[in-house]
């Protein structure tokens, strides 16, 4: 370089980030919390690894508000006592989550073998050793059901979400409402309604077609709320300048409006299949379960990921208990994956 | 029609003070009218508008003659840009919305309910308040989406691409990168963006509601040169804060004013002659920046 800048000497800081004696001091008032608590726990009543926890967080509350007092007074103190409340209502929340987690990977990862993807259940006992067989018939059945409930939920409600955004007609607050409570429909109330409704009286057997459409019910409110939100979104003005241009209302809306929500309605389709790929009851009640390969979806009953955890847990024994965990991994991983793919479409700017 | 208040124009006094801003507006206009397509010009009769109960604006009779810039000027919550909206029937998308009276295009009432109301806005386009390109759509393909949405058929796209980015100034500085999103642009370059849009439809009417309240100055003259070239093909109306800018892009002027009530039209002159001569007491208090 050649150029000289006459700024060349004057480096970018951050003043109002916390310096390293600061950090030093939050460590050391942790490090002295921790001894406190342990303290504590000797000494009094409190025991076990609760008591620890709590007379922690005492402890840590109590000398880092206090320092903030006799440092900048009161209103300091309040802030930082709130900011650790926070933050241990976040850890509190993270627990369980990250507890489950483990749980499921720690017990799950040891039936998994490239065979598990590719066999199914039909010619093994619960008592086989979890290296044989798979659940390959289960990927495919959740595959199925949750591929042919899109093809009834998605129109359905994405229509819906254009019903009361676009249309705002005269049904818009009852539909709403009822969307709304839709969504908190207990999913075997789906099932029940599928079974006493199609498969008694009209189909009598089970496919996964009937636990499509009990799963349709469910994902409907969850696709139609999600695409409601996504599509008040789009500015109005975008609405107005299509129309102005000398567009129909269903032209500005299949061309400007439709298209500037493209990612987040992606994002509601997504947020849907991950509501209906891990339910289990509706499933239960008409899809039936078996433990082979079932490719018609019209009859014949279909396993599932949820039906091959039941199953397998039901069986009681050691080896089925351990394929069961291996199952509850793969639909986790299934779940997340689908959520990574929805949070990266979700983030990604409207209408790039 | 309710004509409750038409009285209040003609009790006034009129005046003829010298405004300080007839300097800026007596460079007198001037063109060469080219009629082909141009239509004869809109006619507001006994324009009222309502939001649900509220009566926004009254009785507004206004002829906008083919080929002229009209100036809608007056303070906030008057009714000009509740009034612009009802002349390319934008007004009914408010759901309160009510309307009494007609806007005449080519003879014919927009309002009658036999009238095609998408035809209508082909011939009387708008330019919004805020610029706004299509996100999901290139420089290019905004342009050109009049065309869609019209379901319209042109025989060369490229050469009407490049004469509505001509006409709206923005041409030389996005012919390369007509591909690019609207929304890389800069503010002032959407909005001009914007006005090829409208053009590419070939109204014979642009109705402009505040285009250059959100831009720059520099991109506000460049959006006031394009209104010039534009008047000699077409009939503008534009709502503007800006009296300068009344000055500067009209032939004539239009003063609206709500006194607490409805939103009225208080007097349509000349330019130069609503800021040089007023006649209405209220007009010349407002464009010599008494009050507003």
């Amino acid at each position: 370089m050649t150029t000289t800048s006459p700024f060349q000497d004057i480096k970018p800081q951050r003043p109002w980030q916390a310096s390293t004696k600061d950090r030093l001091i939050t460590f050391a008032i942790f490090l002295l919390s921790i001894l406190a608590s342990v303290v504590v726990v000797s000494f009094t009543g409190l025991s076990g690894k609760l008591g620890l926890f709590v007379s922690f967080v005492f402890v840590f509350i109590f000398v880092t508000s206090g320092r903030s007092y006799l440092q900048f007074g009161s209103a300091v103190a309040k802030d930082s006592l709130v900011n650790i409340l926070v933050a241990v209502g976040t850890f509190l929340t993270i627990i369980p989550i990250a507890s489950i987690l483990f749980e499921v990977f720690s017990k799950g990862y040891k039936g998994l073998y490239p065979g598990l993807f590719f066999q199914d259940m039909s010619l093994n006992s619960p008592n086989d050793p979890a290296n044989v067989g798979g659940l390959g018939h289960a990927i495919v059945g959740t595959f199925l059901l949750v591929s042919i409930a899109l093809i009834f939920s998605v129109p359905i409600g994405i229509l819906t979400a254009l019903y009361l955004t676009e249309i705002k007609g005269k049904f818009s607050r009852p539909i709403r409402f009822l969307v709304q409570a839709m969504s908190g429909v207990p999913s075997i109330v789906a099932g029940l309604f599928i079974l006493s409704a199609i498969l008694y009286p009209i189909t009598k057997n089970n496919s996964s077609l009937l636990g499509s459409l009990a799963l349709a019910i469910l994902m409907i409110p969850t696709v139609a709320r999600t695409s409601e939100e996504v599509l008040n979104l789009i500015p109005n003005d975008l609405r107005e300048a299509g129309v102005a241009l000398g567009g129909t209302q269903w032209r500005t809306v299949a061309m400007i409006v439709v298209p500037a929500a493209k990612s987040g309605l992606l994002t509601a389709v997504i947020l849907g299949i991950a509501r209906i790929a891990g339910e289990t009851a509706p499933i239960l009640l008409v899809a039936g379960g078996g433990d082979r390969y079932n490719f018609n979806p019209f009859s014949g009953p279909m396993g599932s990921l949820p039906h091959f955890i039941w199953n397998s847990f039901r069986a009681g024994t050691p080896e089925s208990t351990a394929r069961a965990w291996t199952g509850l991994l793969v639909l986790l991983v299934i779940v997340f994956v689908l959520f990574a793919i929805a949070r990266f479409f979700g983030n990604r700017k409207v209408g790039k | 029609m309710t004509t409750e208040n038409n009285g209040d124009q003609d009790n006034m006094e009129t005046t003829t003070t010298p405004s300080s801003l007839s300097s800026v507006a007596s460079s007198s206009k001037r063109k060469v009218i080219n009629t082909k397509a141009m239509g004869t010009g809109l006619e507001a009769r006994g324009v009222h508008a309502w939001f649900g109960n509220h009566h926004a604006l009254a009785d507004v009779s206004l002829d906008f003659a083919a080929g002229t810039v009209t100036a809608l000027i007056g303070p906030s919550g008057c009714g000009k840009s509740t009034f612009i909206r009802t002349l390319n029937r934008m007004h009914e998308f408010i759901p309160t919305a009510a309307m009494a009276g007609q806007v005449i295009l080519d003879g014919k009432d927009i309002y009658d309910p036999s009238i095609d109301v998408t035809k209508i806005r082909l011939q009387i386009g708008m330019v919004f308040q805020k610029p706004n390109p299509f996100p999901s759509m290139t420089i290019g393909e905004n342009v050109l989406s009049g065309l869609k949405l019209a379901q319209l058929k042109t025989e060369n796209k490229d050469d009407l691409l490049e004469e509505c980015l001509v006409k709206a100034g923005l041409w030389n500085e996005v012919k390369d990168r007509l591909n690019a999103h609207g929304g890389s642009l800069s503010g002032g370059q959407q909005q001009r963006l914007c006005i090829a849009r409208s053009l590419a439809v070939r109204p014979q009417v642009l109705l402009m509601d505040e285009p250059c309240s959100a831009l720059d100055p520099g991109s506000t003259l460049r959006i006031e040169e394009t209104i010039e070239e534009l008047s000699s093909s077409m009939t503008i109306v534009i709502v503007t804060h800006n009296m300068q800018q009344a000055a500067r892009v009209s032939d004539y002027t239009a003063f609206f004013l709500s006194d607490g009530g409805p939103g009225q039209m208080i007097e349509m002159a000349p330019t130069n002659e609503i800021f040089a001569r007023p006649r209405d007491k209220r007009t010349e208090n407002y464009v010599t920046g008494r009050f507003g």
